[in-house]
């Protein structure tokens, strides 16, 4: 058993509307350190045994589904657990 | 919690735990009594949730009953998931409306959303395909930010849940009012389609038969929400977030077509929505309008966390879940339709003929009360009533002209009201379109959509003027119902039947209960003189905060039926050279108006008078108007009077302007607020035609091509400007108002 | 010709995918179930708006799981016509069928409104009905609609002719160039934010959508001369 954890966000040449809209909030609110704000995804994955390598395995769910390409990057990190 | 820390049947007796739940003392006593022993907690959740007053009508009831329920229209009145009404070819319109008010006070995305949702389920639970949805919503003034924010949320809840369940949002009302601030009011409704062979009915009937869960798995969320619903709204209030539930449009889309594909079926005996008290109420009613029992073992209930109690599936709000009875032995048949589309169908229990409702759990009994004593035999309380203070000094007020210095400012001001003011902001976000059938979309009087296959459209809208309400209970009550009836004799449609949501304050206080009776009673006269009978709705109480009460709020919701698609009438201005006339006379009736107001900052004195026989006799006359083609446009007069109405008129025609001249004096017959009242424009050639059917209609000018709004008084020029002056501060209002700092 | 409107679910705009080319263009259309592996039958494939499998992760992109989808694909390297519209323009670039993606409007906010759109290129097998820079009246209603490329692609669309339809006037959504609509590089695959099949009647305010159809129709009579 292992647990993924999958960061889907937007690339850094895609506008982020709703990002741009959060950061305009927190500086209105008095937060003006605040410089930029990209908004993603998080997933939890919980993957049973399995006879593949997991980093081909989680890239390959990525590349497929979780993630589009043309538009969004993403990065993962693999706990393991009992 | 789970079950083995549950408290016992004496703790909850002797330190009144019932309480907690929402059930007084002498209820507790009554579900001892029909019991013969004491009721252990499930069987205390059970009794509390159906005996709330948002499950039984215990503190309504008396009122409800006032109603005008039938008709030879009517297939089906009040007491099923929604009403149906007859509309010939062996086709019937489905359609209720429900409030969802203290959920959207506390999450207001989601308490909207799930508003929309349950009201869907309501419509196809009868078996019918729903087609449309409309809304009624009251906030707090813009300019503050909770009114903002509440505001910019459930419409956003609306528009995720409607659009992306595929129903066009088409039409709706929103007023803003200080009295709404801390209890916004989230009114939704849905019309639907159906063959009369289609018709389902939620009952468990058939000794023998399998009792069926099908949709969503059931969660802890919304556990109490129909006793939440029964509550005044407090601070504290903040805390209870957990009753709030999560919609899940998709899952509701797939439950929708699911059901649809199941109700063809001679299999199906029974259907319900696990609306409020989810289970409870769905498994509790059924049982009891069949004349029989169900048996249910909960260990087979979807369930979406672990270790949950018989307590806690009972009571869960989960959404997007339906009961059924489903004859025995053709349990696959059933399941095979939603396996289609990926939904559970898991049979859970059977139907008896004990009268009972007896839930197992983990190979135990753990409630076993009769059906009928949750469904039928909650307390119903006469509610002592009072005339508040505030009628007789309002009555006393004599109708006054209220003064204005300067009319075309006033037009402007009254245009950029947000009651008034263009709701194209919002109507935006609604899909109003998909399965296109909207002949007529938002911001006309009332949307119109085409019966598909056949040359009928439905008129539908929502109505309430909760000022005149509050000024004057029984007079508003009238003139909500009359109204929405004027909306849809003005698009080309004949009223066939209403839904209400009732929305008020806490009927425990004497003059809320007054304001309950005296609306009841001015709906109930309303829908007797204008042939509309009430064939559903729901009643909201305790909308209250901090002790405060929103203005008596009985929404209206209207069908009408569009008898010939050449009949579709819209208020927007057609040619240059057509004659305007107004139908009704003007009397200087400020009390309530949208100038007054503006000028004072409050409203007081009388509501406007309304004869509900002038009333009829004048929708007659405009229908038969329309029937006759002699109609180019019609418009009622409604908030901000005449000059308002003109003004809108000529909002959305090309390049048109009206040039008319208003007899009397120059504020009322600009800005008076008097009933039955519309304005049409009729083609030259069919001016003689008109003036022989309404021969009290007065001619008041001219369609013109200058794209110029001009209006005359008996001294010369009230007012002037251009069309796009006026348009742009209407339209502008509302998005100037969301986007301005708190 | 025989028309397959594909139905995934949570799609909404079947219903009139499918009746307005059964009751306005009165050829043949059948709904065609997202597990189907088979489109043998059919002559052109219609992807209709919606919000397949709730739109949740991304707009389309479960639907491009399904087994259909893979039929799909065969029949545009067929070089069989594929219209793709709101949601199902969403599902084509997730398919990879179309290039770019489509983002969420600039406003954050769904919009259903009727916009004018200016028809860039009608020498398609979609658009060959309409004039030359024709400026047509089609309903928009989606909440991701921003189309989006790298220059790289936008360069490509441009040099191929490839961009079919942008808005006139106001872009409601902050698409890239206004784009409205594109096809790929071979001419038969087509993807359009805009309902056209929300406009085929003038009782419902517009029937400038139709010629989309009627297009679609005559290219294949030409190509089917008995």
């Amino acid at each position: 058993m292992a647990k993924v954890k999958i960061y889907v966000t937007l690339r850094e040449s895609v506008l982020d509307p709703q990002g741009s809209a959060v950061q305009g909030s927190l500086v209105k609110m008095g937060y003006n350190e605040v410089q930029d704000i990209r908004i993603g995804k998080y997933l939890e994955v919980v993957i049973g045994d399995t006879e593949r390598d997991l980093d081909s395995l989680v890239k390959e769910m990525c590349e497929k589904l979780l993630a589009n390409t043309v538009i969004e990057d993403y990065r993962y990190e693999v706990e393991e657990a009992n | 919690m789970s079950a083995s820390l549950e408290p016992t049947k004496e703790q909850i007796k002797e330190q009144k735990l019932y309480a907690g739940m929402g059930m007084s003392d002498e209820e507790f006593a009554m579900v001892e009594n029909i019991l013969g022993r004491l009721p252990n907690w499930t069987e205390t959740g059970l009794f509390s949730v159906m005996w709330s007053e948002h499950c039984s009508y215990k503190n309504s009831k008396p009122v409800l009953r006032k109603f005008p329920t039938k008709g030879p229209q009517v297939l089906q009145g009040p007491g099923e998931g929604a009403g149906i009404v007859d509309i010939g070819d062996e086709q019937a319109v489905v359609f209720k409306m429900e409030s969802h008010n203290h959920p959207s006070a506390i999450e207001p995305y989601q308490g909207a959303a799930t508003g929309v949702g349950g009201i869907i389920r309501d419509v196809f639970s009868m078996g019918a395909r729903p087609i449309a949805m409309l809304n009624s919503l009251r906030f707090g003034e813009l300019q503050s930010k909770r009114g903002k924010y509440l505001f910019e949320e459930v419409v956003a809840g609306i528009a995720g849940y409607g659009n992306c369940i595929g129903i066009p949002t088409v039409g709706g009302e929103i007023q803003f009012d200080p009295c709404y601030e801390g209890n916004p009011l989230v009114n939704a409704m849905c019309v639907g389609l159906i063959d009369h062979k289609d018709i389902q009915r939620g009952i468990a009937a058939g000794v023998g038969n399998t009792v069926m869960y099908v949709g969503a798995k059931t969660g802890r969320d919304g556990i109490h929400g129909a006793t939440f619903a029964s509550e005044e709204l407090s601070e504290a209030s903040e805390e209870k977030r957990p009753a709030v539930q999560v919609g899940d449009p998709f899952m509701e889309k797939l439950l929708l077509e699911a059901c649809l594909e199941v109700v063809k079926s001679d299999a199906l005996v029974g259907i319900q929505d696990m609306g409020a008290a989810g289970l409870t109420s769905s498994s509790a009613e059924m049982a009891s309008k069949a004349g029989s029992g169900v048996e249910m073992n909960l260990d087979l209930v979807p369930q979406r966390e672990t270790g949950m109690t018989a307590y806690e599936m009972m009571l869960s709000e989960s959404q997007e879940r339906m009961l059924l009875v489903v004859k025995k032995g053709r349990e696959d048949e059933i399941k095979a339709i939603f396996d289609k589309y990926g939904l559970d169908a898991v049979a859970i229990g059977r139907v008896t003929d004990d009268k009972m409702l007896r839930l197992v759990h983990k190979g135990e009994v753990v409630a076993e009360v009769p059906a009928d004593a949750l469904a039928e035999d909650a307390p119903v309380y006469n509610k002592p009533s009072k005339e508040p203070a505030y009628f007789a000094e309002f009555q006393a007020i004599e109708n006054s002209e209220p003064e204005v210095a300067d009319y075309k400012e006033t037009l402007l001001n009254l245009l950029q009201a947000p009651t008034v003011a263009s709701k194209e902001w919002v109507y935006d976000q609604y899909d109003y379109q998909v399965r296109t059938n909207t002949i007529v979309a938002p911001g006309s009087d009332a949307a119109v959509l085409r019966v598909r296959g056949t040359n009928k459209g439905l008129a539908m809208t929502t109505d309430c003027n909760s000022r005149y309400i509050f000024l004057d209970p029984e007079m508003g009550g009238k003139i909500a119902v009359a109204e929405a009836a004027r909306n849809i004799v003005a698009s080309g449609g004949r009223p066939l039947a209403i839904t209400d949501c009732l929305n008020f304050g806490n009927p425990e206080k004497p003059e809320i209960f007054w304001q309950i009776e005296k609306s009841a009673d001015g709906i109930s006269a309303a829908c007797t003189a204008l042939n509309a009978p009430v064939i559903g709705g729901n009643v909201s109480l305790y909308n209250e905060r901090s002790g405060e009460a929103v203005y008596p709020t009985p929404t209206i919701g209207m069908v009408g039926l569009v008898e010939d698609l050449a009949h579709v009438t819209t208020q927007q201005v057609k040619a240059a050279g057509d004659i305007v006339y107004l139908v009704g006379e003007t009397a200087t009736e400020f009390g309530g108006s949208e100038l007054q107001k503006l000028i004072f900052g409050k409203i007081f004195g009388k509501a406007p008078h309304i004869d509900l026989e002038v009333e009829a006799n004048r929708q007659e006359a405009i229908l038969a108007a329309i029937r006759e083609g002699l109609l180019q446009s019609a418009h009622d007069v409604s908030e901000g009077g005449v000059a308002v109405a003109l003004a809108e008129k000529t909002f959305g025609a090309q390049d048109l302007g009206v040039h008319v001249t208003l007899e009397g004096s120059a504020v009322t017959a600009l800005f008076s607020e008097t009933q039955s009242r519309f304005i049409v424009t009729v083609k030259e050639e069919k001016a003689a035609a008109f003036e022989r059917l309404i021969p009290e209609a007065k001619k008041i000018g001219i369609v013109t091509d200058d794209a110029l709004i001009s209006i005359n008084g008996d001294t010369g020029i009230l007012l002037e400007g251009t069309v796009e002056e006026f348009r742009s501060a209407w339209k502008g209002a509302i998005p100037c108002l969301v986007k301005s700092e708190a | 010709m025989k028309f397959a409107v594909l139905v995934f679910p949570g799609s909404n705009c079947d219903i009139d995918m499918y009746h307005a080319i059964k009751d306005e263009l009165g050829e043949e259309v059948e709904y065609v179930w997202h597990d189907a592996t088979d489109l043998s039958e059919f002559d052109g494939v219609l992807i209709p708006g919606g919000f397949s499998y709730g739109d949740y992760l991304r707009c389309g992109a479960m639907a491009n799981q399904s087994n259909v989808m893979a039929e799909v694909k065969k029949f545009a390297q067929a070089g069989k016509p594929v219209l793709g519209v709101c949601n199902g323009f969403q599902i084509l670039t997730e398919a990879g069928l179309l290039p770019g993606a489509l983002l969420r409007n600039k406003n954050l906010k769904f919009m259903c409104r009727t916009v004018g759109l200016k028809v860039t290129n009608n020498d398609t097998l979609f658009t060959n009905q309409y004039e030359a820079g024709e400026v047509i009246n089609i309903p928009i209603a989606h909440g991701e609609g921003n189309y989006f490329c790298d220059d790289k692609t936008l360069a490509e669309l441009k040099a191929n002719n490839q961009i079919v339809f942008t808005y006139s006037g106001e872009n409601p959504n902050g698409s890239l160039e206004d784009i409205a609509g594109i096809i790929n590089e071979r001419g038969n695959v087509l993807g359009m934010m805009p309902h056209p099949e929300r406009a085929v009647d003038a009782l419902l305010g517009s029937n400038d959508g139709l010629k989309v159809f009627k297009s679609i129709v005559k290219m294949w009579r030409e190509s089917h001369v008995s």
